[in-house]
């Protein structure tokens, strides 16, 4: 599961987030925040409510448009938008609750670009293998969870967008992501989450977002 | 390609388990075309001369209640962010889910159509007219009614908010399928140039219908 | 501070240009209406056929007109705000979509009107009048989508645009069909307002009637804009007011 990423340090993917600014309903939630993610790093991301950091993941993602600023992902695969380099998981699983956990997991590896292949050990690290043939409405907060985060080992891509992951989760299943992510920057994956709990990674390295300023 | 119909299997497979809406619409195009009768009289000449317009008036108005569903559910858990990470551009995104709304909705209702149309004393010929008129017309009715599903994403009262929406886009095809029927059933009128700008229509918003869908969802990703 | 200044700097240009044009504007409108009105019921002869019901098409065709160029004006400003972003493309959308729904219903009543004496009921499923209907309906549901996402202008604003562009991509195969199911039901159309067959003595009172409305449309649509530019202003006022409250707060609690 820990597949190499990038082996050749030229093509190492990086993030770099240049003189950002976004608007969102007529509002600066972030001007002028700057900073980079190497390879191999987790940059956490703090602040108050409303502070911008889902603003900032989204901005990532591509779901909004900056208002001025850069950002920009290498690597290997430059020319492919950063969109379809990254997962995300956001506030919401992106599950449905008339399809099986296994169902949910298998439409997300086949259209992310993942395979079959990688749905049973996907289930088995976050502890839903039992749990396979159940109609995820069924499921508890916690275990729903734990499924939209196993979407992040279904496809094999470099940077980890997460907004608040272990929110819902045990102590227990937070240990587990923890060794997800821990596992995924080890192998050269980069991992941007927001987050006021402590997810407990070896490394990391933190960000404090304040009202519309961005300091590192 | 490939992320494309395995978007469409799940969309079918949803509205498989999640069931209600295709039974819904059926239901619904039933009991519009039975009250036709009740409110005209059941003068039998009368209704055979209405009836394609009676099927056509009914199905859209049927295929209308589901297209609330096509993004809808997925906006609410948050599918949506997760598609627009995934290999396919927004448009296909939209347009695969017309696709299987199309599927799903529309050819049931057409299979359903010839049912109706025995009770309105359609003239048996116009039958294969009907259903064909019916199959070649409705992709217009999922790919323009996505663009009202995914610009009332949003807002509250969208099912009624739907119809203001895009029953104006739906004229021509009502037009072009009704006068393609009826110039079997009531001479003159030319049944290939009515099939022709039907066809022609549906070509039409099979590309509009994504682009301006897409457009609507991305201005809502954010 | 700066995006504000930023975002009012090209509207504030804008407020200062239109505070000087629109008394001239209306002044204008006003005349050539008066002048027009004056034409139509002084100098216009009666029709032979109609009598004086004849003039309320130079109420009529003004209004019919102006409901399509209402439209026009939302598809380019809809195009600019979605192409350009120009900040003042979504104002000018807004602002165009009740006054443009306004002349469509005037043409539609005014139609209606004179449909009674001409065709014998007060309306008639004539191209034309189906097809200014559906113009109707359109604008029907621009507005109704803009109201129904009114805690979010912004998003309001481009989801209309893209409403506004499909519907000037549709809105000349509607008129095809329309034009279509006619000859289908009722071939020849009982009324050919056009051509340079009309009188001069019809003609030119048509002309300082449409002149007049056109300038009367521009005024109040500068005016609407306005209007909702000073509503932008008081709402981004309000919006600075808590973003400052929120501020501090944060400043306390640190």
């Amino acid at each position: 599961m820990e597949d190499r990423i990038a082996p050749d340090a030229d093509t190492r993917p990086g993030l770099t987030v240049e003189r950002l600014a976004v608007e969102r309903g007529g509002r600066r939630v972030l001007s002028e925040l700057s900073f980079e993610v190497a390879a191999g790093e987790a940059l956490l991301l703090t602040g108050p409510n409303g502070a911008g950091k889902t603003t900032l993941l989204r901005t990532i993602a591509g779901f909004l448009a900056p208002a001025s600023g850069r950002i920009a992902l290498a690597g290997s695969s430059g020319e492919q938008p950063i969109a379809e380099r990254a997962h995300y998981v956001g506030h919401t699983n992106a599950v449905r609750p008339t399809l099986t956990v296994e169902e949910n997991a298998s439409f997300w590896a086949r259209y992310l670009g993942g395979s079959d292949g990688r749905v049973r050990p996907a289930l088995d690290r976050f502890g839903l293998a039992s749990l396979a043939a159940i109609p995820t409405g069924y499921l508890s907060a916690g275990q729903k969870r734990r499924l939209a985060l196993a979407r992040l080992l279904l496809a094999q891509r470099p940077l980890w967008l997460l907004d608040e992951p272990s929110a819902s989760l045990d102590a227990s299943s937070t240990r587990v992501l923890a060794g997800v992510l821990d596992g995924h920057v080890a192998a050269g994956g980069l991992v941007v989450a927001a987050t006021h709990l402590d997810l407990g990674l070896a490394r990391s390295r933190e960000l404090r977002l304040g009202f519309a300023a961005g300091q590192a | 390609m490939n992320a494309f119909w395995t978007l469409v299997k799940r969309d079918l497979l949803l509205a498989l388990r999640e069931g209600g809406a295709t039974g819904t619409a059926l239901g619904f195009y039933l009991i519009v075309i039975a009250l036709m009768p009740l409110g005209l009289g059941p003068d039998m000449q009368l209704l055979a001369r209405i009836a394609p317009g009676m099927l056509w008036v009914g199905l859209l108005l049927a295929a209308l209640l589901s297209l609330g569903r096509m993004f809808d559910t997925d906006q609410d858990e948050g599918v949506l962010d997760v598609l627009a990470m995934g290999p396919l551009p927004l448009e296909l995104v939209a347009a695969a889910k017309a696709v299987a709304h199309w599927i799903s909705t529309c050819v049931p209702l057409a299979i359903l159509s010839p049912l109706l149309g025995l009770m309105l004393n359609l003239d048996l010929a116009a039958y294969p007219v009907l259903i064909g008129t019916v199959l070649a017309g409705s992709p217009a009715i999922s790919f323009l009614g996505g663009i009202g599903a995914a610009l009332t994403l949003r807002s509250r009262r969208g099912g009624l908010l739907i119809a203001l929406l895009v029953l104006p886009l739906y004229i021509p095809t009502l037009i072009f399928g009704i006068a393609a029927i009826s110039a079997v059933v009531t001479p003159p009128g030319s049944l290939e140039a009515s099939l022709l700008l039907l066809s022609a229509v549906t070509i039409a918003s099979l590309a509009i219908g994504p682009i301006a869908a897409a457009a609507a969802l991305r201005a809502q990703l954010g | 501070m700066q995006t504000l200044t930023q975002r009012l700097a090209n509207p504030t240009r804008f407020m200062e240009l239109s505070q000087w044009l629109l008394p001239w504007l209306s002044g204008l409108a006003a005349l050539l209406l008066a002048y027009g009105l004056y034409l139509t019921f002084f100098v216009a002869p009666p029709d032979y056929q109609q009598g004086e019901t004849v003039k309320i098409m130079f109420i009529h065709v003004p209004a019919a007109w102006l409901a399509m160029m209402g439209y026009m004006v939302i598809a380019v400003s809809s195009f600019g705000l979605l192409v350009f972003r120009h900040p003042l493309a979504d104002v000018s959308a807004k602002a165009a979509a009740p006054i443009g729904a306004a002349f469509t219903l005037l043409a539609l009543v005014t139609g209606a009107l004179w449909g009674k004496p001409m065709w014998g009921a007060y309306w008639v499923w004539d191209a034309r009048l189906t097809s200014v209907l559906i113009l109707f309906f359109l604008y029907l549901g621009l507005m109704a989508l803009r109201s129904a996402l009114d805690e979010d202008p912004a998003l309001a604003g481009k989801l209309t645009a893209v409403l506004g562009l499909v519907g000037v991509a549709v809105l000349p195969v509607i008129r095809f069909s329309v034009d279509w199911w006619n000859t289908l039901h009722q071939p020849a159309s009982v009324l050919r307002v056009g051509g340079p067959a009309i009188h001069s003595s019809i003609l030119v009172p048509l002309l300082v009637m449409a002149a007049g409305f056109t300038l009367m449309f521009f005024a109040l649509h500068l005016k609407a804009m306005r209007n909702e530019i000073l509503r932008r202003r008081v709402r981004s006022l309000t919006m600075a007011e808590v973003e400052r409250a929120a501020r501090l707060e944060a400043r306390t609690a640190e």
